[in-house]
């Protein structure tokens, strides 16, 4: 089973990729078809809808490779430093596994399930295979979807069985090491009924060095199962990174996704969630600092399958030297989902005078009787706020940081854990005390 | 003993000139209060010596201990030791009482030092008891959904951590019922002393008869027209400020 299909040969971005790891058929045939839609779909125009006011330049693929292993396994692993404290940790470098925390011996017992998508594809092939990338990308990056799925990927397959409530979060960690890397991770959550879990991805750089990253992660939470998940982007600031999400939310479920986006170059976030059943909830939060000529450019889609559902999306951006962020999302009601409520808002901070926030919010209503909100502000500073801290002694910079960390605390303080809380805004403060003296 | 000198202070707002050489010498170890119709330019001349970016000094100073302050930014006059209650407090979404005067107290500390939590939290929880304010207020955004009499009580809990040279208390008896005057009179009383100084400004006797001064000023038309003991806050009440209102004088705007 260990094949490398032909057409990828020659093909520096995933080559060398395909001949690691111990892949089953279907995926070898999945990898075929990723492969082969990702040389037969267009490129990004700058004048496709989906593109818009994006950077489709940034997206020359051509520089990067599939890396070799990292120098220092060891090295990266001790400075995965997160929670402290976690119900597993996984540590992938390069696209390799490069330490696991494996979950205690009660939570394996009671059925959690947590290991590489490698091992699992094959041990629990049914599972993975009905969920792995099942939904279609649908905003825009399908040809960057198809690259993923043409098989270079490492990552976590998270089974949370029916009942168990995980009470630490699961911490997952993606470095990228050495020039032109590129990787490809993927985080698969299945919650199954009534289970509860919190998943944390780190996606971190080990230098500065340009790097690519394609990522997808599937969530699907299942008949009132609760879900936390929180992707942490740290890539070095000349990398290109894509992050395509797919939730799905089954009947009184629920799932908060929240996106921190405070590294790379040019960084395209998709976030699709779909409520499939009544009492659904989708919670989509995001967190982005864009500074110096950083572009985060973020589309999402609220899709209301059936009634009684809710979906409430808050993004917040913080933008200042020439950063750049597109906002551009959708609440779609499908027919018969009545009694939606459907909440979408994004909310900028623009710190300087060559930052730009374009914001396209969005709603397609094809049902009665829903509630459906959606709205997009822009502001800077307000003078009266600033001046009141100096009052107190506080320092313009440090006033100014205090601001904007009291905007964001706004999307933070939806996080349930104070820990995790905690850890995001040490992080999301410390990239906001650069991006402010940059 | 220290001095806030105010030595024949114009002040502008545009092409509006709001005090019109303005004197007055405010030293620690007393309460002064300046009275005066609305428009007399009493909130201007607290904002100014807060350094407030909206008024233009076209001439006189502001000395403290001397040293003249006009140039200062704003946050350093208030590390020097200057404190503005404001009449109007901002309100800041997000940040948390808590964190809020951490910042002001770690503003003051030299670099590198840190601000000692456990201190910081019982020094905190003191004067908000000295308040009648609950714990939970720490972990409130600073103002936010706050009542009038909260806001208040906000100023003076910050006023209390700070510990200012000069306090300027703008109108901190607007919008408070005769409970919440009572609990704010009580903090400042408790803040008097030899080192402090502290400049009461307000439009109502009332406040006077909680937080009583050593010295009453008349403010009309940007200037003192009279300055006398507490008796003089009791004829203000009684008779109005008619008799302090200068013929050629015409009205300006707050």
């Amino acid at each position: 089973m260990n094949m490398a299909t032909a057409p990828v040969s020659g093909v520096p971005l995933i080559e060398g990729a395909l001949v690691e790891g111990h892949w089953p058929e279907w995926f070898v045939a999945s990898r075929q078809r990723g492969w082969e839609d990702f040389q037969k779909l267009p490129a990004p125009a700058a004048k496709d809808e989906k593109w818009r006011f994006s950077n489709v330049r940034a997206l020359s693929l051509d520089a990067f490779r599939y890396p070799g292993a990292v120098a220092d396994a060891a090295a990266l692993t001790a400075r995965s430093t997160g929670l402290g404290e976690s119900a597993a940790r996984f540590v992938f470098g390069n696209n390799r596994l490069l330490s696991a925390t494996a979950p205690a011996a009660d939570l394996v017992a009671a059925g959690l399930v947590i290991m590489t998508l490698e091992e699992a594809a094959t041990k629990h092939a049914d599972l993975v295979q009905k969920h792995f990338m099942a939904q279609e990308a649908k905003l825009g990056s399908a040809k960057y979807a198809a690259l993923h799925r043409s098989g270079p990927i490492n990552g976590v397959f998270i089974r949370v069985p029916k009942n168990l409530e995980v009470a630490q979060p699961i911490e997952i960690f993606h470095w990228v090491e050495g020039e032109s890397s590129a990787v490809f991770p993927h985080t698969l959550v299945v919650c199954e009924r009534h289970s509860k879990a919190t998943v944390v991805d780190c996606f971190r750089s080990a230098d500065g060095a340009p790097a690519f990253a394609c990522g997808v992660n599937d969530l699907v939470v299942e008949e009132g199962a609760k879900l936390n998940y929180v992707a942490v982007q740290q890539w070095s600031p000349s990398s290109v990174a894509f992050h395509l999400n797919s939730t799905i939310v089954g009947r009184d479920a629920s799932c908060l996704g929240m996106q921190v986006n405070l590294g790379g170059k040019f960084v395209r976030n998709e976030n699709y969630s779909r409520m499939v059943s009544e009492g659904a909830r989708s919670d989509m939060l995001s967190v982005n600092i864009a500074s110096d000529e950083q572009m985060i450019d973020q589309r999402t889609f609220q899709d209301h399958a059936k009634p009684n559902a809710t979906s409430d999306l808050l993004y917040q951006n913080a933008l200042t030297g020439k950063g750049r962020t597109v906002f551009s999302g959708v609440i779609r009601v499908e027919p018969g989902a009545h009694k939606t409520d459907a909440y979408q808002k994004v909310r900028n901070i623009v710190l300087s005078d060559d930052a730009e926030a374009n914001s396209m919010p969005g709603l397609e209503i094809e049902a009665d009787d829903v509630r459906c909100t959606h709205g997009a502000t822009t502001a800077q500073i307000d003078d009266r706020e600033l001046f009141y801290l100096e009052a107190r002694g506080i320092r313009p910079d440090a006033a100014r940081q205090l601001l904007v960390m009291g905007f964001f605390n706004t999307v933070l303080d939806r996080l349930p854990d104070a820990r995790l809380r905690g850890h995001i805004e040490g992080l999301v403060e410390a990239r906001l005390t650069s991006a402010l003296r940059s | 003993m220290k001095h806030l000198k105010i030595d024949n202070l114009h002040v502008s707002i545009g092409d509006r000139e709001i005090l019109r050489g303005l004197s007055l010498d405010l030293p620690t170890g007393q309460v002064h209060a300046i009275m005066g119709p609305n428009g007399s330019g009493k909130s201007t001349l607290a904002k100014v010596i807060a350094g407030h970016p909206d008024y233009t000094v076209t001439s006189g100073d502001v000395l403290f201990d001397g040293e003249s302050i006009l140039e200062m930014e704003p946050d350093v006059r208030a590390r020097k030791g200057i404190f503005l209650a404001f009449q109007y407090p901002s309100e800041i979404p997000g940040v948390t009482i808590a964190n809020f005067l951490r910042a002001a107290l770690q503003a003051r500390l030299p670099e590198g030092e840190e601000l000692e939590a456990t201190e910081y939290y019982a020094k905190l929880y003191e004067k908000m008891d000295l308040l009648e304010m609950p714990r939970t207020f720490t972990s409130r955004p600073v103002n936010e959904g706050f009542s009038g009499g909260e806001k208040k009580r906000c100023e003076i809990l910050q006023m209390a951590m700070l510990q200012p040279t000069f306090a300027l208390l703008d109108e901190t008896d607007s919008g408070l019922d005769i409970d919440a005057l009572k609990i704010v009179s009580h903090g400042v009383n408790s803040l008097r002393g030899p080192d402090t100084g502290m400049l009461v400004i307000t439009h109502y006797q009332r406040l006077l008869d909680y937080i009583v001064p050593d010295v009453v000023h008349v403010m009309v038309n940007g200037r003192i027209v009279e300055s006398g003991t507490k008796e003089l806050a009791l004829k203000l009440e009684a008779e109005g400020y008619d008799w302090a209102n200068e013929p050629e004088a015409e009205a300006v705007g707050a």
